[in-house]
């Protein structure tokens, strides 16, 4: 019989989490990213499993410590992180409420599926503008702020902005 | 003291590769030609440095001597490390940079592929996660091994210059030795044979839409994978050693 205690804790566990931000890209959290992949009770106390975004990312451990620190707050000391790499992340897993903050906090989110990464001198992604919506940007940089964004602006508004791209 | 058992070696070599190639990258912080591509090659040796954490976590795990990634990284010497000489020779200017990156994510791309079948799960796990983004610079480094090899007369004399001082270093990319083999035989390493043919295709196909001359010089070095370097390591690991050499177990 499922133990409807344990049961609600882990689903506590996942409020809290929606408290933890994304320390890079603090519009999301954790839960909105999609880096949270399993709550689960372990013997010595509560288990989170997370995957990073790039391998590299350097967020991951700061993420790591704050998932600790929020649920110690809460009063769950015995927290154990678990990093899994497969599956790989993949921006399919942020959900639509991230989307919307992202696009309100100045980013544009990721559109559509990813797309084919090999091949060659293909055309920019049509991105429109956080701000006015408008489809006529233009890719500044395949490279952003972070690992995970593009630079694009609009031509428009004339407005700089991030595209967090699809992976 | 036991010798390494092969598949810490293994690991070890990959995470070499992908750790002095990141350190290698890393010196165009603030130096790339145009914003663009400076942003672009420090997060390639991001993405490289990343993959190396994940190797050595799990070589660390594999030897079961305590060593951390860390004391992996940043206290071993020389001859110690196994990456192939390709990736720590100097980086040269943009052109002969991204001649090597060319090289070197060719092979990266058709290792990971490879490795995401491997019977090891923990090796299939990291190739599942690193091959996404290897994709991406096997693609930028394509791109700019045409665009600058059929671009101006000094852009293609720098590409060929690049692709001929390079090409002696490639063949160790794709040549087994012992554990390899012994480890391919187990289901746990990549098949080189199979990769130096997806390696060739590729690189021949590049080479020529980029107009650029293919060598046809076949003597190889070698000498990396055994621990047998180039000068250029040591200077490589001074600089990335420094710290924890001088100030030992200093952190953050």
């Amino acid at each position: 019989m499922p133990d409807v205690k344990t049961k609600s804790r882990v689903s506590e566990i996942w409020e809290l989490l929606e408290t933890v931000h994304d320390p890079e890209v603090p519009v999301l959290t954790v839960v909105d990213l999609g880096v949270v992949r399993e709550v689960r009770e372990i013997e010595s106390g509560i288990e989170v499993v997370i995957t990073p975004t790039y391998s590299g990312c350097p967020a991951m451990n700061v993420i790591e410590i704050n998932i600790k620190m929020a649920l110690a707050t809460a009063g769950y000391p015995n927290v154990a992180v678990r990093t899994v790499l497969s599956p790989a992340w993949t921006t399919d897993w942020m959900s639509e409420a991230g989307k919307q903050k992202l696009k309100a906090y100045g980013i544009a989110p990721p559109r559509g599926a990813a797309v084919d990464k090999s091949l060659l001198f293909a055309e920019p992604k049509r991105v429109p503008c956080p701000r006015c919506d408008s489809f006529d940007t233009k890719m500044v940089s395949e490279f952003g702020s972070t690992a995970c964004k593009a630079h694009y602006q609009c031509n428009s508004c004339l407005e700089p902005f991030d595209y967090f791209k699809c992976l | 003291m036991n010798p390494p058992t092969p598949l810490f070696s293994y690991i070890l070599r990959q995470a070499d590769n992908v750790l002095i190639l990141g350190q290698r990258l890393s010196e165009w912080c603030g130096h790339g030609p145009i914003l663009e591509q400076d942003i672009a090659l420090t997060n390639f040796a991001l993405d490289l440095i990343g993959q190396a954490r994940s190797l050595y976590q799990y070589a660390a795990e594999v030897e079961g001597k305590g060593r951390s990634e860390d004391d992996l990284a940043y206290l071993r010497d020389g001859f110690d490390f196994y990456n192939v000489l390709l990736v720590e020779l100097p980086k040269g200017d943009f052109g002969h940079t991204m001649t090597r990156q060319f090289f070197f994510d060719a092979y990266n791309y058709y290792f990971y592929q490879q490795l995401q079948k491997s019977s090891d799960p923990t090796l299939a796990a990291i190739a599942e996660k690193s091959i996404k983004e290897v994709t991406y610079h096997l693609r930028y480094s394509s791109e700019w091994m045409i665009r600058l090899g059929d671009g101006t007369e000094e852009s293609h004399r720098r590409m060929q210059t690049a692709v001929d001082a390079l090409w002696a270093y490639t063949g160790e990319l794709y040549t087994p030795d012992a554990i390899d083999q012994e480890l391919l035989a187990a289901g746990i390493a990549v098949d080189l044979g199979r990769l130096q043919q997806h390696w060739q295709q590729r690189v021949r196909e590049i080479l020529t839409a980029a107009t650029l001359d293919i060598p046809t010089e076949t003597w190889m070095q070698k000498g990396g994978k055994q621990g047998r370097h180039t000068e250029h390591l040591g200077y490589v690991l001074a600089e990335m050693q420094y710290l924890q050499r001088t100030y030992p177990n200093s952190e953050w």
